[in-house]
């Protein structure tokens, strides 16, 4: 095993540089995948860096409460018996080059695009290239290709990974038709065509989630595996309070409130985060976009879209304490319940989801 | 999505509100630009170049050019509003808004009131306030206190170019008559600005920076300096949140009054004179309903009660920087009774 270096992540379309908060891991201490490290703060979010390797914590680099850039060097991992002079010469010589000479501080210009399907252009962040079958990410009621910040970069190893923008949400075209899952499922089988996407692995989080399931049950052959993170469809329950909140949430106070239910560590929800919230619903077309879909997917307090696991390779990610859709098990399907997460596992638990989709899709 | 500037995000709340509302027109003195000169008309797109290409896609009918006489123009507009359209008229310097006072504070603003509900003023003045060009006195004013003082009168005073343009369509589509204030050092100002039209609510404050020390509550320019101020503070272990009302009228009281029962200090800073102004309105509002949770005396970073000096090192001395902020906010910080 060689020496490795730990980096400063990249997180989310907007992020330069993060701040190292603490150090959860001591020097000389080994690691197994999923052992949590350190915990960095962005502008958007407060996220903790979990180990994608065994290893052991060779040498810290960075202090806690430094800022550093995307790719900045943090920590040195490399097997127990590497001598320091080893160690010091990688140091140096990572941190010789300028940052702008370091291909992980600046990689592939990460900007979105836009294609044009039926409702009218849909908003969409291409990552990744290689032989792998590409993934498309599908964020669910009101979020938008952002809420796939720390799932997106890690699923891009070898392969295509898209998260789009559905309509009505994001910088997507805000007009939704009639906003039923026909309409989505008709919007997304168009992104894959103008994407050149023939099979793809599905995604899908809470409404795109449901999206995910129906769009593998009208084109199977262009699915080869369908991963469900707390999943619409799979039963009546919902707390329309949420969906209702968040519909009439104009200002910020009513904004953070309503965005708490939506996980189970409520400092998650950053300023950074409500102020996007509160973009998104500002523009015009929004909000009523939303009220559409509520209507189309949500009645008398329950949901009125119900959908049944395809005959395809499906794993549902649900989080114990999900206040907005409650953990519920589908038959034929593998569910993964993750404790001290709400209804965005992939944010609260990135780590370990990343690592669920990544076996799963290797598989 | 990309960066704009001030200027480009306020042209495109007008052509969005144009092109979407027929009932929408601009009126001012040369809002085309350019009628007569060499160029030709639209050449320049109104002195502040905001205007440019609206003649030609919404014609002289909707794009108004007037005579150097603004209390036709604020007569004319004030009247077009109660008769059903929604006017953008240009006041060029808000020094000029003592030739159409009355139009303004008497009239438009008095209209829903003296009605009984019935009439409606839709209107939307735009007009440059700040100092530091070396206009002299009679063109650097900041008198946006003197507006935020009439009942009936909004107003609004952005800081960047996103919030330019939300306030600016949010102003189009209110039905009171709204002042919207453009800085006139800040139209080259960028940031990200969506290409979409979006409305940012009146009397929502935006919290700039969060700290848990001091809070400075700063408008328009001012804004950036106290930035400036917080990241120099910061290095000292002084941690300062920035509030932005964006709209002194209304007023976003309860997002200013929830920092200073956190903080405990305040500093307001405004590049307009102190009397009567918005630092001073400030303070008073925290004095009266926050005084338990001060722990310091309210720090006001003014210009002087002065006309703005032309010569520019007495103007540079006349407008707050940042340095005064600091100085200001080291010296609540660090007070002891």
């Amino acid at each position: 095993m060689s020496i490795v270096a730990l980096t400063m992540p990249k997180w989310g379309l907007t992020m330069t540089e993060g701040t190292v908060v603490k150090w959860l891991r001591a020097p000389g201490a080994s690691f197994a995948p999923g052992d949590e490290i350190l915990e960095i703060e962005t502008s958007k979010i407060a996220n903790v860096l979990e180990a994608e390797t065994t290893g052991t914590l060779a040498r810290i680099v960075a202090p806690e409460g430094a800022i550093l850039p995307i790719g900045a060097l943090l920590a040195v991992i490399a097997p127990a018996a590497t001598p320091d002079a080893a160690i010091d010469a990688f140091v140096t010589e990572y941190a010789a080059p300028e940052p702008s000479d370091r291909p992980e501080a600046d990689a592939e210009p990460v900007a979105p695009a836009y294609l044009e399907a039926g409702p009218g252009r849909l908003r969409y962040l291409d990552l990744g290239s290689g032989a792998g079958v590409p993934v498309l990410l599908l964020h669910g009621f009101g979020a938008d290709l952002n809420s796939w910040m720390f799932t997106q970069p890690a699923l891009a190893e070898g392969r295509r990974v898209i998260a789009l923008d559905l309509p009505g949400h994001g910088g997507s075209v805000k007009d939704v038709g009639d906003g039923s899952p026909a309409a989505f499922v008709d919007a997304v089988g168009q992104a894959l065509d103008a994407l050149g996407l023939d099979r793809v692995h599905l995604v899908g989080h809470s409404m795109g989630g449901a999206i995910a399931a129906l769009v593998a049950a009208r084109w199977p052959d262009r699915v080869a595996s369908l991963t469900l993170i707390a999943p619409a469809g799979f039963g009546p329950a919902i707390n329309t309070a949420f969906i209702e909140g968040f519909i009439r949430a104009t200002r910020r106070r009513d904004a953070e409130a309503v965005l708490g239910l939506l996980v189970h560590d409520k400092s998650l929800i950053s300023k950074a985060m409500v102020e996007d919230v509160l973009r998104y619903k500002r523009l015009d077309g929004a909000t009523d976009a939303l009220r559409t879909i509520a209507r189309a997917w949500f009645a008398d307090r329950q949901q009125r879209v119900a959908v049944a696991a395809p005959r395809l390779p499906v794993q549902l990610i649900w989080g114990e304490n999900d206040q907005i859709i409650p953990v519920s098990d589908a038959a034929g399907t593998v569910t993964h319940r993750l404790e001290a997460a709400g209804h965005l596992p992939h944010m609260e638990k990135a780590s370990e989801v990343n690592r669920l989709i990544r076996r799963f899709i290797a598989g | 999505m990309s960066q704009k500037t001030i200027r480009q995000a306020l042209h495109e709340a007008l052509v969005h509100e144009m092109r979407r509302d027929p009932r929408v027109i601009v009126i001012g003195e040369d809002v085309s630009g350019g009628a007569g000169t060499q160029g030709g008309r639209d050449a320049a797109g109104g002195v502040l170049g905001v205007t440019k290409g609206l003649i030609g896609e919404f014609g002289e009918g909707r794009v108004i050019d007037t005579p150097i006489t603004e209390s036709a123009i604020m007569g004319a507009a004030a009247g077009a509003a109660v008769t059903g359209l929604r006017p953008v008229a240009e006041l060029m310097f808000s020094d000029f808004l003592g030739v159409c006072f009355d139009q303004i504070f008497n009239q438009a603003a008095k209209f829903r009131y003296m009605f009984g509900g019935k009439a409606r003023t839709p209107l939307v003045i735009r007009t440059m306030v700040g100092a530091g060009r070396s206009a002299a006195a009679q063109h650097s004013q900041s008198p946006y206190g003197i507006f935020t003082s009439v009942p009936g009168l909004k107003v609004v005073i952005p800081s960047n170019a996103y919030d330019a343009k939300g306030l600016l369509i949010q102003a189009i589509r209110d039905d009171d008559p709204v002042i919207f204030c453009e800085h006139k050092l800040m139209y080259d100002l960028r940031c990200e600005v969506p290409d979409e039209a979006y409305t940012i609510p009146f009397g929502e404050a935006n919290v700039v920076r969060d700290g848990d020390d001091v809070t400075i509550v700063a408008l328009a320019r001012m804004v950036h300096y106290a930035i400036d101020a917080a990241d120099m503070l910061a290095k000292e272990g002084i941690d300062c949140e920035i509030i932005d009302p964006r709209t002194t009228s209304p007023l976003d009281e309860d997002t200013i009054l929830e920092s200073v029962e956190r903080t405990g200090r305040l500093v307001v800073v405004d590049e307009a004179t102190p009397r009567c102004g918005m630092a001073t309105d400030i303070a008073a509002l925290v004095a009266d309903k926050a005084f338990g949770a001060l722990k310091a005396p309210i720090r006001r970073v003014t210009a002087p009660h002065t006309p703005v000096p032309f010569a520019p090192s007495l103007e540079k001395l006349y407008i707050p920087d940042a340095d005064r902020i600091a100085a200001a906010v080291r010296s609540v910080h660090g007070y002891a009774r």
